[in-house]
């Protein structure tokens, strides 16, 4: 893909879900056959910009697109809400990263999304039901304005419960309290695979340790490459040190190292408030930055 | 020709480098070592003796006609000492720039026993500048033979092998999985040591022997080497993906704020361009006391990175002492004129870290040097009771790099114990049609060593293919015109030369 072939990486379609969270659909023909659920892409919307991950939430091989789901937290993703819309062009996106998820024989699955985690937990939901798995959906989100995609978990989800934090749908309170009433009920949970902030994949950890639930996160840690090669993305994993990028995303809950994930991902805080605030000051100003492609 | 030379009559010195001075290049990217003037380059070529052994181009991996092309330069002949040059070595400015010189070429050079060497190196940069400056290329007339070539990587192993098969009428797709072409070159030697610039023209000159780089493209991920093969058309594969993986020791304290990888320090300064933050994107958080473990030229360039993001000191740990050193000599020397400080025969035990956990120290131990090991390096041993503080808020790592482990997570090929892709002798690995080579095959070695690679498995991939080789095909009295594209004039069927 690019630069020789002179394909570039369209963006066909954009969805906004909230202030913060937007969804892109990208034209890769190649990718959208070989992505599988759990695994992830590399983007830089201009050649200025950053490498950042984001997951796969979804892959359609008729229509040859991906589509990611974005919240807008620093710069570049601020950057990519403001500039991204269909028709325009990133400058690269690369994947699919990272060893896809196991979906082995498990006969009744927990998936829990919170947050930005809730739409890349959503081809693993599918993929379970399509092995035949009962599929039980856990969803939070800050409110009912900032809710997206229920439907597309109800097509694959046995059971859905969604929570938010205020109680203006579903309901009130983290996800933990989801977990809680769908373990009460289900028993028989085999598998729980919960995708979203650090503190929350911690807090769900901590609800399926004591009933010996084999539990799944997808850990997102500062990456550059995502081919192995800086070691930026590593994570303590039991005794061991793991390499986010090549050796998951996805890892056994019980056995993450939490606190370390997070205390790693406050490693570049300061300069990333700078260059929202530099950023910012220069939208202030008008001095608007061309579009991605434009700047070079 | 003049009278026959002599140790004696030579020009006794060996011609300094004209370089930047160390207190103000540290601070800026350019360029450290300068380049020969025309001046400088006719008197360094004349000391070469023109050996009628030519110990230098066995200490050569790629054997270039070294007294050939010196003979050029001395006869102001530089376009030909290019074509001599490029007769096997696709990237003279590369090369002439990081090639362990002392350990190969100049090594060796019969001068060397009495005076400094000839400066190979620095006569192989002058011509491969000059040519960049000049356009000179030698494009060959390549009649195709309809054979596709997929490579796997474009470091310095793939560009190689890529640059042959093109040569042989192939039609050369390269994959990349970053955004830019040109692997450790690109991402990891820094600019003021060699510029982007350089490797941007050759990865040009490839693309117009008609090599397609197609970037963004993980092999393994986005298809697999066996699809290649089997679905995409591919008649023969090279795999030249790098040991990038890189390693930590295990000590306590390794995951505190402050400790990096040198890959990543230099990928995030040199490919992502964080020094130029906040006009790119990419943070960098470079330390103001920078320790960096280890003594390679990955260490070397660390260390002299800092010091460009404006660390105040940078300091090299290594376990032990300067002659067991594996970076290049000259690169050692240009770090400590520019103020890095080696400790040498000390071993770090633990990062120590503050409430924050950010990096406040690092714990080491002095070391002696005891009996030889295996590599024939004196091992070092702890001193008991010799542990001690250096006060630092980074710590980088420049230990060595592993495998990079994605080709073979997904394919069958065979690997040996640590990760590397297992070959035989030819380079061939156990699936029919694939070739590997470089670092992948090696381990971290040299940029010329994985170039010869890629040459070595684009001459078994044209015998797999019943291609001709011109290294076999031609005899040595040959005409240089043909020789230097490889299959005489006449023959037919067979990829030909014409003079651009
Ligand atoms: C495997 C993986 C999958 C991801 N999937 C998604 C996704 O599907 N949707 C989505 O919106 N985000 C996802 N992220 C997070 C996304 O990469 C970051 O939000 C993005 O890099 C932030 O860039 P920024 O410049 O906008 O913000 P910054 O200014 O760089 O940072 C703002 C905040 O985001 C945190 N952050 C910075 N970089 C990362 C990072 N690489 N990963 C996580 N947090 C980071 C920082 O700690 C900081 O608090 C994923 C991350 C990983 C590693
Ligand atoms: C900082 C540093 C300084 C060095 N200095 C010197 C020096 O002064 N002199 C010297 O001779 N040597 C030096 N070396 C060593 C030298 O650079 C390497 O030996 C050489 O580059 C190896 O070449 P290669 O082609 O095998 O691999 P690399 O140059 O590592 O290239 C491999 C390429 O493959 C890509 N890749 C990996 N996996 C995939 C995949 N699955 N799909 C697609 N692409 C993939 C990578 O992104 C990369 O671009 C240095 C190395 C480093 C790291
Ligand atoms: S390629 Fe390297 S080893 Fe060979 S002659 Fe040039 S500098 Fe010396
Ligand atoms: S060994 Fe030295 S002096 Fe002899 S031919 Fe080679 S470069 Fe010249
Ligand atoms: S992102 Fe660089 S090693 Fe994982």
């Amino acid at each position: 893909m690019s630069p020789d072939s002179g394909e570039s990486f369209e963006i066909v379609a954009r969805e906004d879900y909230s202030d913060v969270t937007f969804m892109l659909d990208i034209r890769h023909p190649a990718m959208a056959r070989a992505a599988k659920a759990g695994q992830f892409v590399i983007v830089m919307e201009h050649a200025q910009g950053e490498r950042i991950p984001l997951t796969l939430a979804d892959f359609d091989p008729a229509r040859g697109t991906i589509t990611l789901v974005i919240q807008a937290v620093g710069k570049t993703t601020r950057e990519m809400q403001r500039n991204c819309l269909a028709g325009t062009t990133l400058h690269a996106v690369v994947g699919p990263m990272g060893i896809p998820s196991h979906v082995g024989s498990a006969g009744k699955v927990l998936c829990v999304g919170g947050g930005l985690g809730v739409a890349p937990v959503f081809p693993q939901a599918r993929a379970h039901a399509r092995n035949g798995a009962t599929v039980i959906g856990v969803l939070g989100f800050r409110n009912r304005d900032a809710m997206f995609w229920e439907d597309r978990f109800r097509g694959v989800c046995d059971e859905l419960i969604v929570c938010t934090d205020d109680g203006s749908a579903g309901l009130k309170g983290l996800v933990t309290r989801g977990m809680e009433q769908a373990l009460a009920a289900h028993p028989d949970i085999d598998e729980c695979i919960a995708i979203g902030p650090p503190v929350m994949m911690k807090a769900c950890a901590e609800v399926t340790r004591p009933r010996r639930i084999r539990t799944v996160v997808s850990l997102n840690p500062v990456m550059v490459d995502g081919t192995g090669m800086c070691g930026g993305c590593r994570v303590k994993i039991g005794e061991g040190v793991k390499f986010a990028c090549v050796d998951g995303p996805d890892f056994d809950a019980h056995e993450v190292d939490f606190d370390d994930l997070m205390a790693r991902l406050a490693r570049f805080r300061p300069a990333e408030g700078e260059a929202l605030r530099k950023w910012e000051e220069s939208c202030r100003l008008g001095a608007a930055q061309p579009a991605s492609g434009e700047r070079y | 020709m003049a009278k026959k030379k002599t140790i004696r009559t030579i020009p006794q010195a060996r011609t300094p480098m004209p370089e930047q001075a160390p207190r103000a290049r540290a601070r800026n990217f350019g360029e450290v070592a300068c380049g020969y003037t025309l001046e400088n380059a006719l008197v360094e070529a004349e000391r070469c003796l023109q050996c009628p052994d030519q110990p230098c181009v066995r200490g050569c991996p790629v054997g270039i006609d070294i007294p050939s092309f010196i003979a050029k330069i001395a006869e102001r002949n530089h376009r030909g000492a290019y074509d001599v040059i490029t007769d096997t070595n696709l990237l003279p400015a590369v090369c002439g720039r990081v090639c362990p010189q002392e350990s190969q070429c100049e090594g060796v050079c019969t001068v060397g026993d009495t005076l400094e060497p000839v400066a190979i190196g620095r006569l192989e940069r002058f011509v491969g500048d000059m040519a960049i400056r000049e356009g000179w290329i030698n494009l060959p007339y390549v009649e195709p033979t309809g054979f596709r070539v997929g490579i796997v990587g474009s470091g310095p192993a793939g560009m190689a092998c890529a640059a042959d098969m093109a040569k042989a009428g192939c039609e050369v797709v390269v994959y990349e999985a970053l955004h830019e072409p040109g692997g450790v070159l690109k991402y990891g030697i820094p600019d003021f040591r060699l510029p982007n610039e350089v490797i941007d023209v050759e990865i040009d000159k490839l693309r117009r022997l008609g090599v397609r780089f197609e970037c963004n493209t993980l092999v393994g991920r986005l298809f697999t080497i066996e699809q290649m093969i089997a679905e995409m058309g591919f008649d023969a594969v090279f795999i030249g993906t790098g040991a990038g993986y890189p390693s930590f020791m295990g000590i306590p304290g390794e995951s505190l704020n402050g400790v990096l990888s040198a890959n990543e320090l230099l990928t995030r300064c040199n490919l992502m361009r964080a020094r130029d933050f906040p006009s790119f994107d990419t943070p960098l958080m470079p330390g103001r006391r920078v320790v960096v473990i280890g003594a390679g030229n990955t260490a070397m360039d660390a260390l002299r990175v800092s010091l460009r993001l404006g660390a105040e000191q940078a300091i090299c740990v290594y376990r032990r002492s300067r002659a067991e050193a594996p970076a290049r000599a000259e690169e050692i020397h240009h770090a400590g004129e520019e103020g890095v400080a080696f400790r040498w025969l000390t071993s770090p035990v633990e990062v120590l870290g503050d409430a924050q956990k950010r990096v406040r120290g690092l714990r080491c131990q002095a070391m002696e040097l005891g009996e030889p090991d295996a590599s024939g390096r004196r091992r070092p041993v702890p001193v008991p009771g010799s542990e001690f503080e250096i006060e630092c808020d980074s710590v980088v790592y420049a230990i060595g790099t592993n495998a990079n482990p994605i080709v073979g997570q997904t394919s069958k090929l065979r690997l040996d114990r640590r990760g590397y892709i297992e070959t035989d002798d030819d380079l061939a690995t156990s699936i029919l049609g694939v070739y590997a080579g470089g670092d992948i095959v090696t381990g971290a070695a040299t940029v010329i060593e994985a170039m010869g690679a890629g040459r070595r498995a684009a001459r078994s991939m044209k015998a797999y293919l019943g291609l001709r080789d011109s290294d076999v095909v031609f005899a040595e009295s040959a005409p240089y015109e043909a020789r230097r594209f490889g299959f005489p004039p006449g023959e037919r069927g067979h990829a030909r030369l014409r003079l651009a």
